[in-house]
């Protein structure tokens, strides 16, 4: 039963981006994804614009003592299974803010993450490679 | 019987499964249109399934009996319409006089059921949505009904669709003369809103209301709601066919050009929606009252004159 529900979730997992105090510059990257020369729809991947839509949230960005709150409120909002992918240098350790006095990560502190995906900002392939990983994670636990 | 007539075919489950595949076909169409390779066949199983074994959620302080039943409401309307319509094809002698009348009332309650589902979740972004929902249904059902008074009056004032679909394959598809064309064009416009699909997705903009109506759903909800969505992507152009190019008959190749009829149609929307930017509600309200309400009109007066 349960391999039935991971089946289907790693073959139609729609994501939810979250911009957590980020440069914009993964969100622009991620985006990337979409366009015609990465395609993730071919793998069911689609970006909806509603949490409680969402298999897996991509967060990007530093946390920081204003938006922690709302991290976790999204991430307790969220319909279970889901999935936390955090994109870029930002969440996966805070990068060069790590020291500022408004940081209030790393980011898997607050919620459980899944998947680390770094680089400043990483390149779409890292990402796909991320999800990959992540599929594969999945399926053989 | 009834019940299997209704649950399994040409109802419910029949409805379903055309649905799905069509929305793969809406989903690859536009994946091509932008130059990309799309999604694969099964993909819209997929996102059901992944959908059935997601956990619901319900709002706090949404109106819970309403939110929970909103969905199935708009699922059994849509099963109905397709069992109807379903009959007046495969089953001629169990239409009955009316049954396109009903056929229309029973189109609106997906829309209703959407409403009410928007309104039950008490959120900011799904009431907006559901409010703007409504204001289209105004929009589009007056030039919906006058236009389909044209095949209506070219079948010799019959009011039932396997009638209508007998007379047009005895005196040619409505679409071939100048008013049945003209309603045809209007009544393509009105599914493409009550599809919801762009230049009309205003109740679901996804830049300014996210999800619309349907945020506040999740798993089998949603499901449902995707559902009801890809049943009406099947039976819409379906009902199109049967109205504007003499329907479908069950025997040997005259099936398959019906098939082709529908996914032509099904196909003109696609283009129609990924050649469009999305229109502002006061912009539609005006489109659908003005222009296509004047053009059915027309279209109604050249009926009458027999062109
Ligand atoms: S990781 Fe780099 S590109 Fe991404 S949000 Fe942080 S600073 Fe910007």
């Amino acid at each position: 039963m349960a391999n039935w529900k991971i089946n289907m979730l790693t073959r139609s997992p729609w994501v939810f981006h979250l911009a957590a105090a980020s440069c914009n510059n993964c969100d622009i990257e991620i985006l990337d994804l979409l366009t015609p020369r990465h395609d993730v729809e071919r793998f069911g991947i689609v970006l909806v614009g509603s949490i409680k839509h969402a298999d897996v949230l991509l967060v990007t960005g530093c946390v920081n003592r204003k938006n922690v709150a709302r991290i976790k409120r999204l991430y307790d909002e969220a319909p279970k299974p889901i999935l936390v992918v955090a994109i870029g240098a930002c969440a996966c350790s805070g990068n060069m803010f790590r020291t500022g006095y408004q940081f209030a990560g790393p980011f898997d502190k607050i919620i459980p993450v899944h998947a680390y995906v770094p680089g400043c900002p990483p390149k779409p392939e890292a990402m796909i490679d991320g999800v990959v990983k992540l599929i594969t994670k999945l399926k053989n636990k | 019987m009834d019940i299997f007539y209704f649950l399994i075919f040409p109802g419910f489950l029949f409805a379903a499964l055309v649905g799905l595949v069509f929305t793969w076909v809406d989903r690859k169409v536009t994946a091509r249109l932008q130059w990309r390779v799309g999604p694969p066949f099964l993909q819209p199983f997929y996102d059901f399934g992944k959908l059935l074994s997601k956990e619901i959620t319900v709002p706090k302080q949404g109106e819970r009996i309403s939110f929970l039943l909103a969905p199935f409401l708009g699922l059994l309307a849509t099963a109905l319409v397709a069992t109807i319509l379903g009959f007046s094809i495969v089953f001629p002698a169990r239409g009955f006089i009316g049954d396109l009348i009903v056929v229309l009332y029973l189109l609106i309650i997906p829309s209703l059921a959407i409403i009410i589902g928007g309104f039950a979740a008490a959120n900011p972004l799904s009431s907006i949505g559901a409010s703007r929902e409504m204001k289209m249904i105004m929009a589009y059902e007056l030039p919906f009904i006058l236009a389909i008074l044209v095949p209506v009056i070219k079948s010799d004032y019959s009011v039932n669709i396997n009638l209508i679909m007998l007379s047009q394959q005895q005196h040619g598809a409505t679409a071939g003369s100048l008013s049945g064309f003209i309603a045809f064009i209007v009544c393509l416009l009105v599914v493409q809103a009550k599809l919801a699909l762009p230049p009309f997705d205003i109740p679901e903009a996804e830049t300014e209301l996210m999800a619309g109506p349907c945020i506040e759903y999740s798993g089998g909800l949603l499901a449902l709601f995707k559902l009801t969505r890809a049943m009406l992507l099947f039976l819409l152009p379906l009902f199109l066919v049967i109205l504007f190019f003499g329907g479908i008959s069950v025997s040997g190749w005259h099936l398959l050009a019906g098939i082709l009829k529908i996914v032509l149609v099904l196909v003109i929307i696609v283009i129609i929606k990924n050649t469009n930017p999305r229109l502002r509600i006061d912009q539609a309200l005006r489109f659908f009252w003005v222009n296509c309400t004047l053009l059915s009109i027309l279209a109604i007066l050249l009926a009458y004159l027999g062109l």
